[in-house]
C-alpha cells in the first residue's frame, strides 16, 4: 500500500492541492509532496490528476483504516430550498442507528440560501450538519454534488450514510459509492444494527417485493443505503435539542457541471407527489374513460391525497405516465392505497403491496386486488365512489 | 453515432420461490426475458441510429444463456452484440457489475451515448447505470423520458421528476437512463430474425477487458446478501358486499381510525 509522486510527470498544477480534503499536499519547487502523516489514502488526487503523476496502489478487499469512521449520515436532499420529507424519516431512523452504535448523528445539506434550515434539522435529530451553501448548488446536479459529497465522506469518514430512495438520491448515491469503492443497498425498508460486529443490516424488497434480502457490507466503509420514502417514522421536533453547524466551503473546479440545466417543469396535475402522499387513490380499467377520472381527483382531494393509476389506465391514455404505480411505474408506500377499478395485476401489486392499509373497490368478487386488499368492497365504484367523498366530507372534514 | 445499450437478462415473472432447503431462489423453470427497462434503452438507441446513422452495440453481462438476449436485441435492429461471461464475473454486485461494463465500453472505446433502462426488474436497484458513467467519469442523466435533441456534440433530454421533469442538456459522451414513457419498443422484422440467427456473438472475459482480479465478481463486490426470505403474507382482509350506502359507512369508521 502507498501513494507517491510522479516527478517527471508532475508539472506543477496545483489541482491535487486543491482536491485534498485533508490540506496533505503542497507544492516544493514545483512539484506535489505529499505529507503521509496527514494523508488518509482517500484517493482524491489520484482522480484528480490530468497527468496521471500521482501512483496509488489501491487495495479494494477492505477500506483502508476501517476502524476511524465513526458517526452516521443523512443526506438532506433538497429542492428549491425545501428539505424532502424523506430526510426527516431518515433523521429519526438514523437518530436510532447512531444511539445503537454510540456515536452522532450528522446531517449533510447542499444548496444555495440553505443555511436557515439547519436549525430544524438539528430540531429533529442531527447532532451535527454540514452545510454547504452555494448559488450554483440550487438545483441538483450529478456532478458538483457528487464531487463535494464525496470530498466530505472522505474528510469527515461517516460508518454510515444514508439517503431518500427517490430520483435525486438513487441518482446521486449510486455515482458517490462508486467513487469512493463502498458497498451501497438500493431501496431499504429495514435498517438495524448487527448487536456483536456493530455492522449495518439493510433489508430491501427484491423482485418487486416478493422476495426480501438482507445486506451487509463487512469489510468496506461508509456503508450506504438509499432508503424507501414513507416506511422510516421521522422523529417529534424538539425545540431544546443542541447540535452544531458546520459551515463548508469548495474551491469553484467542485461546483463545475458539464449538464446544463436549461428548464424545470412542474406537472402537479391534480394533488401531491405521489411517492410522498399519505394517501392514494388508484383507478384502472375499471375507470372505463379519462374523464372518470374526476371522481377519483374528487375524492383524493378530500383526503388531502394524490390520484395513481396501473398500466392499463395509462396505457390508454386516460393518465400521465407521471401517475402510473407498478413494475414498470412508481413504488408507493403510502398510508392508505385505494383500488379502484384495478384488478390487480402482479405488475400493479409490486409497486403497491407494501402500502400499509389497502382498501380495494371493484364489481368483480374474484379480482386479485382483494388478496392484498385489507378491506375489499363488492360493487359498483361509480356508486361508492362519489358517496365515499360525499361521507367523507361530511362526517370528517366538517 | 455510436450507441451502445447495457442490458440484462431477467426472470420472466417476479413470482419466483426460494428453496426451503438451500435458501436460495428457484431459478429453474423460470424464463428468462431482457429486462422490461431495457427495451425502451433498445428501441431508443435504434430510433438514434435511424435518424443519425451509425451503429448500435448492445452489451450484457451473464451467464452464456445470456446470449438469447442479445440476439433478441439484434433480431428488434441493434448491429453487434457483446456478451461479457466468464466465471470470474459471477457473484457480482452492483459496484462490481459497473466496473465490469465500465472496462467493457472502454475497450470498445469509440461511444457517443451509453443507454440503460432505469433499473432491472429482478434487483431493482437502479445503481448500474450510474455506476457505469461514474467509472467511465462522463456525465449521466437518470430517468429520461425523452431526447429533444442531439446536436453538435451535445444532447437535450428531459427527465423525469418527483413534480415533473427537467430540461437538461450535456456534452457527448454521456449515459442516459431511460423510462417507459421514452417511446414504445418495436416488434422484431423477419429480416431482423434472420440477420439474429446468422450474428457472431463476441464472448470477452476477464482478461480481455483487463478487469483487475480484485474488483470483479465476488471479490470485487462490497455488499454481501447474508438472509434471503418471503415477506410475510398480509393478513386476510375484510370484505363488505353489502348495499353502497352499507359498505361507505364501514370504510368511514375505518379511514377516521386511519387518520386521526
Amino acid at each position: 500500500m502507498g501513494i507517491k509522486i510522479i516527478n517527471e510527470k508532475c508539472v506543477g498544477c496545483k489541482i491535487c492541492v486543491a482536491v485534498c480534503p485533508f490540506q496533505a499536499i503542497t507544492m516544493v519547487d514545483k512539484k506535489a509532496v505529499i505529507d503521509l502523516d496527514k494523508c488518509t489514502l482517500c484517493s482524491a488526487c489520484v482522480e484528480a490528476c490530468k497527468f496521471n503523476a500521482i501512483e496509488f496502489k489501491r487495495e479494494f478487499t477492505k477500506t483502508e483504516n476501517i476502524e476511524q469512521y465513526d458517526g452516521v449520515w443523512v443526506f438532506g436532499e433538497q429542492k428549491k430550498g425545501i428539505i424532502q420529507p424523506v430526510v426527516y424519516e431518515l433523521l429519526g431512523k438514523g437518530k436510532e442507528l447512531a444511539h445503537k452504535l454510540h456515536t452522532q448523528l450528522s446531517c449533510v445539506i447542499l444548496g444555495s440560501n440553505i443555511k436557515t434550515k439547519a436549525q430544524e434539522l438539528i430540531y429533529r435529530g442531527a447532532d451535527n450538519v454540514y452545510v454547504v451553501d452555494a448559488p450554483d448548488l440550487s438545483n441538483f446536479l450529478d456532478e458538483p454534488y457528487t464531487k463535494i459529497l464525496v470530498n466530505l465522506i472522505r474528510k469527515y469518514r461517516p460508518e454510515i450514510v444514508l439517503c431518500g430512495a427517490t430520483s435525486i438520491g438513487r441518482a446521486l448515491i449510486s455515482r458517490v459509492a462508486v467513487k469512493l469503492h463502498a458497498g451501497l443497498t438500493a431501496d431499504c425498508t429495514g435498517l438495524d444494527i448487527e448487536p456483536q460486529e456493530k455492522i449495518l443490516l439493510q433489508t430491501r424488497p427484491a423482485f418487486g417485493g416478493n422476495i426480501m434480502a438482507t445486506i451487509i457490507t463487512k469489510n468496506h466503509r461508509p456503508q450506504m443505503s438509499t432508503v424507501r420514502h414513507k416506511v422510516m417514522k421521522e422523529n417529534e421536533i424538539d425545540t431544546t435539542r443542541q447540535g452544531k453547524i458546520i459551515e463548508e466551503s469548495f474551491a469553484p473546479a467542485f461546483f463545475t457541471s458539464r449538464t446544463k440545466i436549461l428548464d424545470i417543469v412542474e406537472e402537479v396535475s391534480s394533488t401531491v407527489n405521489l411517492t410522498e402522499a399519505d394517501i392514494i387513490v388508484s383507478g384502472g380499467r375499471g375507470m372505463k374513460n379519462p374523464e372518470n377520472f374526476a371522481i377519483l381527483e374528487e375524492l383524493a382531494k378530500a383526503l388531502d391525497g394524490a390520484v395513481g393509476a396501473s398500466r392499463a389506465a395509462v396505457d390508454s391514455g386516460w393518465m400521465p405516465y407521471s401517475h402510473q404505480v407498478g413494475q414498470t411505474g412508481k413504488t408507493v408506500c403510502p398510508k392508505i392505497y385505494i383500488a379502484c377499478g384495478i384488478s390487480g395485476q402482479i405488475q400493479h401489486l409490486v409497486g403497491m403491496q407494501s402500502s400499509k392499509t389497502i382498501i380495494a373497490i371493484n364489481q368483480d368478487a374474484h379480482a386479485p386486488i382483494f388478496n392484498v386488499a385489507n378491506y375489499g368492497i363488492v360493487g359498483d365504484l361509480f356508486q361508492v365512489v362519489p358517496l365515499l367523498t360525499k361521507k367523507f366530507k361530511e362526517k370528517i372534514r366538517k | 453515432m455510436n450507441i451502445i445499450v447495457c442490458i440484462k437478462q431477467v426472470p420472466e415473472t417476479t413470482q419466483v420461490q426460494i428453496d426451503p432447503k438451500t435458501n436460495t431462489l428457484i431459478r429453474e423453470g423460470v424464463q428468462s426475458i431482457i429486462n422490461p427497462f431495457d427495451m425502451y434503452a433498445i428501441e431508443e438507441g435504434i430510433r438514434i441510429k435511424e435518424k443519425f446513422g451509425g451503429k448500435v452495440t448492445v452489451i450484457t453481462m451473464g451467464p452464456p444463456q445470456a446470449e438469447c438476449a442479445l440476439r433478441e436485441a439484434i433480431s428488434l435492429g441493434c448491429d453487434e452484440g457483446i456478451l461479457l461471461s466468464d466465471r470470474a464475473f459471477a457473484g457480482s454486485d452492483t459496484l462490481a457489475t459497473g466496473y465490469t461494463l465500465a472496462m467493457a465500453i472502454k475497450k470498445i472505446k469509440e461511444f457517443d451515448i451509453i443507454i440503460c433502462g432505469k433499473q432491472a426488474s429482478d434487483g431493482d436497484t437502479a445503481q448500474v447505470g450510474p455506476g457505469i458513467s461514474a467509472h467511465l467519469d462522463i456525465p449521466q442523466i437518470t430517468y429520461v423520458k425523452k431526447i429533444e435533441e442531439i446536436q453538435d456534440g451535445h444532447a437535450t433530454v428531459e427527465r423525469m421528476t418527483e413534480e415533473g421533469f427537467e430540461i437538461l442538456k450535456t456534452p457527448l459522451p454521456c449515459l442516459i437512463t431511460v423510462v417507459k414513457e421514452i417511446n414504445e419498443p418495436r416488434i422484431p422484422s423477419l429480416k431482423g430474425m434472420m440477420k439474429a440467427k446468422k450474428a457472431v456473438i463476441a464472448t470477452w472475459k476477464a482478461l480481455d477487458i483487463e478487469a483487475e482480479e480484485y474488483r470483479i465478481g465476488l471479490k470485487g463486490s462490497p455488499t454481501q446478501v447474508v438472509k434471503i426470505f418471503t415477506p410475510p403474507p398480509r393478513p386476510k382482509g375484510q370484505i363488505f358486499d353489502g348495499t353502497p350506502e352499507e359498505s361507505v359507512e364501514k370504510l368511514i369508521g375505518i379511514l377516521k381510525n386511519h387518520l386521526i
